[in-house]
C-alpha cells in the first residue's frame, strides 16, 4: 500500500477519534430500546441530557455510586432498577438481582454494603406465590450480602402496565479506608483482572426466554461482589486503582467507559478472558460477542503491576473469584481505545456497543 | 468448541501465512475481492488481515444482504408495520437500517408492533399464535436464506394460514458480481466466493468468473483459517497462471449445490424483472418475488404499499463501497456524520457491513510489512 494512502486514512482516523471524544448530545426523538442497552445510546442519554440538567461533581464522575462526606464519615450512595423478564431463570430470579445488583455497586466504589431500601411496584394480578417467592429471595440475598432492608414502599398499577413487578432499591455503603478507587488513577502498565467467566448472565436471560429453542446448562452469576472486593483490597490497597461491576453491556463495556473516562488504552488478550463452553457455544450460534453479554457477578479490577499477581491470588481464593484470570493491561496509545488480541493472532477495536446484541443473520 | 476452535488455531494461522508469503510475487500488489459480508465480518473480527503481508489487499463485496436494501423497500417495510393491527416482523440488523423517514426500530418506538426473529418460522409461528391479527415478514437475503423463507411459506399455504405474508426481498448473488466485472472502475486479481449461498447454489453459477473474466474464484468457509487458505489458493493460482473455480469449503459446498433447497426456491419464487439495489442501481434479473401459485400469501398484494423509489442520500458512497471502488473510511461521512450509532447508508448498519465491521472492529492504525 503506498504510504500516502496509509496517512490519509491515519489522518481521517483522527478526525473521528476527536469526534467520538466529544460528549454526546442527546438529539433522539423517542426513546427506544436501545437507550437501555448499555451501550451509546445509554451513554448518549446520561452524558447527553441527565448530566447536563442534573450534573454535580460527583455525578459527572459517572461511577457506579455516587459518594457522599458527612461530618467526616464517606459515604457511597446508589440506586437501581430491575425490570428483567421472566422474573425468575435458572441461577436466581429478580429478587436476587434487586438486592445483589445494588450491592456490587457499593462495591466497586470501594463501599462496605450496609443498608438498602426496597420500592415494589406489582402488576394487578400478580400471584401472591410469586410475590411471596421473591420477597424470600430478598431477604435471603440480603442476608447473604449482610445488608439490612431499612425502608420500603409498594404501589400497584393495571394489569398489562408492568411484567409482573418491577423493583427498585437504593444502597447506602461505607466508604472503605483501605480504597482508593478512581479512574483518574490508572496508569499505562496496570494490569487487568477479571474475576471468572463472561456473559453467564445474559445468556442465561436469553434463553430463558424461550425464543431461541435454544437449551443450555447456562445459569446466572448474580452475587454480592463485596467478599472479592474485601479481599483485593486486603492485599493491594491502595494498588487497586479502579473497580466496576460488568454488568450490562458486559465487560466491553466497562473497558470502554473507563479508556474514554481516563483517556488511556487498554490491550485485551482474548484467549485469556475465561468463558464457559456453554456460553461460548449459544454466544456463537447466535452471533453475540460474550464479551458484550452481562453479568451480575463479575468485575474488572484494575491493579499496579506489582500486586497484581497477589491481586489476582486474593481473587481466585475468595468465593466467587475461582476463575480470575489477567485478561489485559493499560497501555498509553491509542488513547480512549480499547484494542484486542485476537486468539488467532490478530488485533482488532473492541468498540462500545451499539443498539441491542443483535444477530447477525447468515 | 469442538468443531470451531480447529478452524481458528493460531498455530495453522501462522504455517498458512508464511504458505501465502511464499506464493506472493515481490513488488506486486494483489486486489482480492470477498464477495461476501460474512467474509467481511469474519476478516475485522478475528483481525485476519494481520496475517497478510501489506501488497495483498482485501476489497470487501456486495454479498451483505442488509446492505443492499434500498431506501424505498425500508419505507415500504414501515407503511406495512404501521398497518392497523400488523404484528411485522424482520431479522435483528434490518430494524435499524434507516428509510427515507426513519427505521423500523423508531416505527416501533412510535407504537407499531415490530419483532425481531431468527427465522421465518418464528414468524409464521407467531401468525399462529395471533390468529386475529395480520403478521408480515420482511424477507431479506440472497440464496443463503431464501430456501427457508421458501419452506415457511409452502407451510402456511399447506396448513392454510391466512394471517400471515411475506414481503420478499430476497435477491441472487451472480448479477451483482456479473455487473461488479463489467464495472470499469475496478481491477481484482480474485474472488473468495461466497460460502453459504454456495451451499446452496454448488460451484457451478461461479463458472463465469474464470471463464469470461479470467479471475480465480475460491469458494470458502467463514473461519479465519477458511479464509487464509481461500487467499493461499488464489495466490497459487494466479502464480501458476491458471484461473479456476475452486472450492476450499469442501466440508459444506458441494458442486452441484443443494438439489432440495433449489427445488423449493423454484416452486415459491420468480425473478423480478429487475429490482433495485442500494447504492448500485437496478439490475435486471436479479431479485425474487413470489410466484402466482403464493401470491394470497404476498404482503406487497394484500397490502398497499407506497411503491416510491428513494434516491440513496447525497453524501452516502455505499454504492461505491459495496463494489469496492473504495475503501470504507474514504467516503465522505464515514465516522463522522455516519456512524453504527446513527447509520446514512446500510454499510454502517449490519455487523456484515464493510463500513461497521471497519468501525466497529478495524479503526486504528495498522503496520503491515510489504513483501
Amino acid at each position: 500500500m503506498p504510504p500516502e494512502v496509509s496517512d490519509r486514512e491515519q489522518r481521517i482516523l483522527g478526525i473521528i477519534e476527536t469526534a467520538r471524544a466529544k460528549r454526546a448530545k442527546f438529539r433522539d426523538e423517542r426513546i427506544t430500546m436501545a437507550h437501555g442497552a448499555g451501550g451509546k445510546a445509554t451513554q448518549t442519554l446520561i452524558e447527553g441530557l441527565l448530566v447536563p440538567a442534573l450534573g454535580s461533581g460527583t455525578l459527572e464522575e459517572l461511577g457506579d455510586a455516587g459518594t457522599v462526606t458527612i461530618d467526616g464519615l464517606g459515604l457511597a450512595l446508589t440506586t437501581d432498577s430491575f425490570v428483567v423478564r421472566p422474573i425468575r431463570f435458572p441461577g436466581g430470579s429478580i429478587g436476587d438481582l434487586a438486592v445483589n445488583g445494588t450491592v456490587n455497586d457499593l462495591a466497586v466504589a470501594g463501599a462496605r454494603p450496609m443498608a438498602l431500601t426496597l420500592s415494589l411496584v406489582l402488576e394487578e394480578g400478580l400471584g401472591a406465590d410469586v410475590l411471596r417467592a421473591e420477597v424470600e429471595a430478598i431477604a435471603r440475598a440480603a442476608g447473604e450480602a449482610g445488608v439490612e432492608i431499612v425502608a420500603g414502599d409498594t404501589k400497584v398499577v393495571e394489569r398489562g402496565h408492568a411484567d409482573d413487578m418491577y423493583i427498585c432499591t437504593t444502597g447506602l455503603g461505607r466508604l472503605d479506608d483501605r480504597a482508593t478507587l478512581s479512574p483518574a488513577g490508572l496508569r499505562p502498565g496496570d494490569r487487568i483482572l477479571l474475576s471468572g467467566p463472561v456473559g453467564d448472565h445474559g445468556m442465561a436471560i436469553m434463553l430463558a426466554r424461550g425464543e431461541f429453542e435454544l437449551d443450555a446448562p447456562i445459569v446466572s452469576d448474580t452475587r454480592s461482589l463485596w467478599p472479592l472486593v474485601d479481599a483485593l483490597l486486603d492485599v493491594a490497597g491502595p494498588s487497586v486503582r479502579c473497580l466496576r461491576d460488568a454488568t450490562r453491556g458486559g465487560v466491553a463495556s466497562v473497558l470502554n467507559e473507563l479508556a474514554r473516562a481516563s483517556g488511556v488504552a487498554m490491550l485485551v488478550r482474548e484467549g485469556e478472558v475465561p468463558v464457559a463452553a456453554a456460553v461460548a457455544g449459544a454466544a456463537e450460534i447466535l452471533g453475540i460477542d460474550p464479551m458484550y453479554v452481562a453479568n451480575e457477578g463479575k468485575l474488572v479490577a484494575f491493579v499496579a503491576p506489582e500486586h497484581a499477581d497477589a491481586a489476582l491470588a486474593a481473587m481466585r481464593a475468595a468465593p466467587g473469584g475461582e476463575q480470575a484470570a489477567e485478561i489485559g493491561e493499560v497501555r498509553t496509545e491509542p488513547p480512549g481505545m480499547v484494542l484486542v488480541e485476537t486468539a488467532f493472532g490478530g488485533r482488532r477495536v473492541m468498540d462500545q456497543l451499539v443498539g441491542d446484541p443483535l444477530p447477525r443473520i447468515c | 468448541m469442538k468443531y470451531v476452535d480447529e478452524f481458528r488455531d493460531a498455530g495453522i494461522g501462522r504455517v498458512l501465512s508464511g504458505e501465502i508469503l511464499a506464493a506472493v510475487e515481490p513488488g506486486r500488489h494483489y486486489k482480492v475481492m470477498e464477495v461476501c459480508g460474512g467474509h467481511t465480518h469474519s476478516i475485522y473480527k478475528y483481525g485476519v488481515d494481520d496475517l497478510l503481508p501489506a501488497n495483498v489487499e482485501l476489497v470487501h463485496g456486495p454479498g451483505c444482504p442488509v446492505c443492499v436494501i434500498p431506501m424505498g423497500r425500508v419505507d415500504d417495510g414501515i407503511a406495512l408495520a404501521h398497518e392497523p393491527g400488523a404484528i411485522f416482523t424482520c431479522f435483528g440488523d434490518m430494524m435499524r437500517v434507516p428509510g427515507s423517514r426513519g427505521t423500523l426500530l423508531e416505527a416501533k418506538a412510535e407504537g407499531a408492533d415490530v419483532r425481531m426473529v431468527y427465522s421465518p418460522l418464528d414468524a409464521l409461528r407467531i401468525a399462529k399464535a395471533n390468529p386475529d391479527r395480520e403478521t408480515i415478514f420482511f424477507a431479506i437475503g440472497f440464496e443463503t436464506t431464501a430456501p427457508s423463507t421458501a419452506l415457511t411459506l409452502m407451510r402456511a399455504k399447506a396448513e392454510g394460514v391466512k394471517n400471515f405474508t411475506v414481503m420478499c426481498n430476497h435477491v441472487t448473488i451472480v448479477p451483482p458480481l456479473r455487473a461488479l466485472l463489467e464495472s470499469p472502475d475496478l481491477r481484482l486479481d480474485g474472488f473468495i466466493g461466497p460460502g453459504h449461498v454456495s451451499t446452496v447454489v454448488g460451484a457451478r453459477p461461479f463458472a463465469f468468473i474464470p471463464a469470461q473474466y479470467e479471475k480465480p474464484c475460491v469458494i470458502a468457509g467463514f473461519e479465519p483459517l477458511d479464509i487464509l487458505q481461500a487467499i493461499h489458493m488464489i495466490l497459487v493460482q494466479l502464480a501458476e497462471g491458471r484461473c479456476e473455480v475452486e472450492n476450499q469449503y469442501t466440508r459444506v459446498v458441494p458442486y452441484e449445490g443443494n438439489r432440495k433447497a433449489l427445488e423449493v426456491m423454484a416452486e415459491v419464487f420468480e425473478l423480478r424483472p429487475h429490482f433495485e439495489w442500494r447504492g448500485l442501481g437496478f439490475i435486471s434479473q436479479s431479485g425474487l418475488k413470489l410466484s402466482a401459485r403464493y401470491a394470497e400469501l404476498d404482503a406487497e398484494l394484500r397490502f398497499s404499499v407506497p411503491g416510491v423509489r428513494v434516491a440513496d442520500p447525497k453524501a452516502c458512497q455505499c454504492g461505491e463501497v459495496l463494489k469496492g471502488v473504495i475503501k470504507p473510511w474514504e467516503c465522505k461521512v464515514f465516522g463522522t456524520a455516519c456512524t453504527p450509532e446513527r447509520p446514512i447508508g446500510t454499510c454502517m448498519v449490519s455487523s456484515e457491513g464493510a463500513c461497521a465491521a471497519y468501525y466497529n472492529y478495524g479503526r486504528f492504525a495498522r503496520e503491515r510489512e510489504v513483501v
